[in-house]
C-alpha cells in the first residue's frame, strides 16, 4: 500500500530544471463583475521559500491563493506551479497536481459531516490507503499540531483555533511540496495565533516545505521571519543576534497590485510612503 | 430594486443553461471512468429512497383514495361505477404515480441537495474538496444522480401500488363495490405501453431532481441567504421541469404506443 501511495505522489519536481520556481505568476490579471481584483501581478517563489502575503483586506490575496491552486483561472497572464503551466493542464492533471499541494483555508473548510480523523485522513482515503496506515498517519499529523485528543470529535465541537490546527494537519498529512496558508490566524486571539504561527515555523524548518502564507497580522509575519524551530526544546525560539530567516520573503498587495516584493530587511528599510504607513 | 437590461438577463439565462449542460454531461461522463464513489451512491440511495418512502406511500395511498371517490361520483352518472378500478389504475400508473412521486421527492430531495451543497459551497468545503484533489462533481453529483434515478423508479412502483390499494379500500369500504371486480378491471385495463410510460417518467424526473438540486447547490453565492435562495429555486425549477418533461414524455409515448 505504501508503494501505491508513492505512485500517486510521484515527485512533482521531476523534470523541473534546477532553480525553476515552485510558484511563478507572470503578469496575472483577474476581474470579477467588471472590477479588477488582481492587476498585472508577477512574482515567483523558490523551492523551500516561505512567501508571506501582506496587504489590506480586499486586496486580492485570497484570490491569488486560489489562482495558485488552480481553483480559479486568471483572465490574462500565466501561472506556473512546479514549472508547469496551469492553463495547459487538463482537469485530471490539475487534480493530480493538487495532491502535491496542501491548503489551509481562511475558515478552515473542514467537512462538517466527517469527524477529525476522517477529515485529516480524507486524502489518504481517496488514495485507498489501508485503515491502519491512515490511522497511524492521522495520529502523527495530529500529534504535530498537538491535537491527538480531538481525533473523534466533529468540527462543530471544536474551537476556531482547534479547527485551524485540524486544517493544518489535513494539509500536511501527505507531506506536500507546497503549502498555501490562507489567513491561518485570521479571527483568532493573539495566543492561539502564536500557536498557529509556531506550527507554520515548525513545518517550515522541519520539512523545508515551500509555502505561501496570507496574514493580516504584521506581528505574525515578523514572528515568522525572526524565529526558528528548536527541535531540542520543542519550541519556537528567536533567531540569535536579531537574525532573520533567509528563506522567508514578503509580497505586499494593495488594491490588486504588487507594491513590494523582497526580503524582510528590504521591507523594513523601504522608503515607500504607503508601505511605511502600512507597517506603522 | 434594480432592473437588469434584457441583454444581460438573456446572457445570464444562456450562461446558466450552458453551466447546467456541462454539469449534466460531466456527472454522466464520470460514471464511465474511475474513481467511482459506490459507497456514497448507496448512502444517497438510503437517504433519497428509504428516506422518501413514508411521504411517497402516504401521498400515493391518499391520491388513490381520492381518485376512487371522485371517479365513482362521475361514473355513477353513466352507470359505469364498476369502471372505478380501471380509472384509478390507469390514472395512477400512467400519470399521478410518476408525477406526484417526482414532485414529492423533488420537494424533499432537490431542496436537500441544494441546501447541503450550497452550505458546502459558501463554507469553502467544495473548494477544499477540489484542493484535496477530489472532483466534487464525481464525488457529490454523480452518486446523487444515480441514486435518485434508481430510487425514484422503485418509489414510483410503490406509489402506484399504494394508490391502487387506496382506491380499492375506498371502493370496497365506502362505495361498497366488489373488491375482486375492482382489481379485475384495473388489471385488464393496463397494457404494456401504460406500464412502460409510467416507468420511463421517473427516470427523467430523477435525473432532473438530482441535477437541478446539485446545480443550484454548487452555484450558490451570498452566504446563508444564498443557500435559502438556491433551495427555493431548486424546488421550483425541478417541479416545473418535471411537469414539462412529463408532458413531453406523454406525447412521445402516445406517439409510440398509440394511447
Amino acid at each position: 500500500m505504501a508503494a501505491a501511495l508513492e505512485d500517486v505522489h510521484s515527485d512533482p519536481f521531476e523534470g523541473m530544471a534546477e532553480g525553476t520556481p515552485v510558484v511563478e505568476f507572470d503578469h496575472v490579471t483577474i476581474w470579477f463583475d467588471g472590477r479588477n481584483v488582481l492587476t498585472d501581478v508577477s512574482f515567483s517563489v523558490a523551492r523551500g521559500e516561505t512567501r508571506i502575503l501582506l496587504g489590506p483586506a480586499g486586496g486580492g490575496k485570497s484570490v491569488l491563493m486560489k489562482l495558485a491552486n488552480g481553483l480559479i483561472e486568471p483572465d490574462s497572464g500565466e501561472i506556473r506551479i512546479f514549472g508547469r503551466l496551469l492553463s495547459e493542464m487538463t482537469e485530471r492533471e490539475m487534480f493530480e497536481m493538487r495532491a502535491h499541494i496542501g491548503m489551509v483555508f481562511q475558515e478552515s473548510a473542514l467537512f462538517d459531516s466527517l469527524n477529525v480523523e476522517d477529515n485529516v485522513a480524507y486524502r489518504l482515503h481517496e488514495e485507498h490507503a489501508s485503515e491502519e496506515e491512515a490511522h497511524e498517519r492521522v495520529v502523527e499529523a495530529l500529534r504535530f499540531v498537538e491535537l491527538e485528543k480531538a481525533i473523534e470529535k466533529f468540527p462543530s465541537e471544536l474551537s476556531g483555533g482547534m479547527r485551524r490546527r485540524v486544517s493544518i494537519a489535513r494539509a500536511i498529512i501527505t507531506k506536500p511540496e507546497l503549502i498555501l496558508y490562507d489567513s491561518p490566524t485570521g479571527g483568532l486571539d493573539p495566543i492561539t495565533s502564536t500557536t498557529i504561527i509556531e506550527l507554520v515555523v515548525k513545518q517550515r524548518d522541519v520539512s523545508q516545505t515551500t509555502a505561501l502564507l496570507i496574514t493580516h497580522r504584521l506581528q505574525d509575519a515578523f514572528t515568522l521571519a525572526t524565529h526558528r524551530w528548536d527541535s531540542q526544546q520543542n519550541h519556537m525560539v528567536p533567531i540569535p543576534d536579531k537574525g532573520l530567516n533567509a528563506g522567508t520573503k514578503f509580497l505586499v498587495l494593495n488594491e490588486g497590485r504588487v507594491v513590494f516584493d523582497g526580503t524582510t530587511r528590504e521591507l523594513t528599510s523601504s522608503h515607500d510612503p504607503w508601505l511605511k504607513a502600512y507597517l506603522a | 430594486m434594480t432592473f437588469v437590461s434584457p441583454e444581460a438577463f438573456a446572457k445570464r439565462i444562456v450562461a446558466s443553461v450552458q453551466e447546467y449542460s456541462l454539469l449534466c454531461s460531466r456527472a454522466v461522463g464520470n460514471l464511465f471512468s474511475r474513481p467511482r464513489y459506490i459507497a456514497d451512491t448507496f448512502t444517497q440511495m438510503d437517504s433519497i429512497g428509504v428516506g422518501s418512502l413514508p411521504i411517497v406511500v402516504l401521498t400515493g395511498f391518499f391520491t388513490g383514495c381520492v381518485l376512487a371517490l371522485q371517479a365513482a361520483v362521475s361514473l355513477k352518472e353513466f352507470g359505469a361505477v364498476n369502471m372505478t378500478g380501471r380509472l384509478v389504475a390507469l390514472s395512477m400508473v400512467k400519470e399521478l404515480g410518476p408525477v406526484l412521486t417526482g414532485l414529492m421527492v423533488s420537494g424533499r430531495n432537490a431542496s436537500g441537495m441544494a441546501s447541503e451543497l450550497g452550505s458546502m459551497k459558501v463554507s469553502e468545503q467544495i473548494d477544499a474538496m477540489r484542493a484535496l484533489g477530489t472532483d466534487p462533481i464525481r464525488k457529490l453529483v454523480s452518486p446523487r444522480v444515480v441514486a435518485t434515478v434508481v430510487m425514484l423508479f422503485f418509489l414510483t412502483i410503490i406509489s402506484d401500488a399504494c394508490g391502487t390499494a387506496g382506491g380499492a379500500l375506498v371502493a370496497v369500504v365506502l362505495l361498497h363495490l366488489n373488491g375482486g371486480a375492482f382489481f379485475h378491471t384495473a388489471y385488464m385495463s393496463l397494457v404494456n405501453g401504460d406500464v412502460v410510460e409510467g416507468l420511463v417518467k421517473p427516470l427523467f424526473s430523477g435525473f432532473i431532481i438530482a441535477t437541478i438540486g446539485c446545480f443550484y447547490g454548487l452555484s450558490t453565492t451570498g452566504g446563508t441567504r444564498g443557500v435559502g435562495r438556491s433551495t427555493t429555486q431548486a424546488v421550483v425549477v425541478s417541479s416545473v421541469l418535471i411537469i414539462l418533461v412529463d408532458f413531453l414524455v406523454t406525447q412521445l409515448m402516445i406517439g409510440i404506443f398509440g394511447r
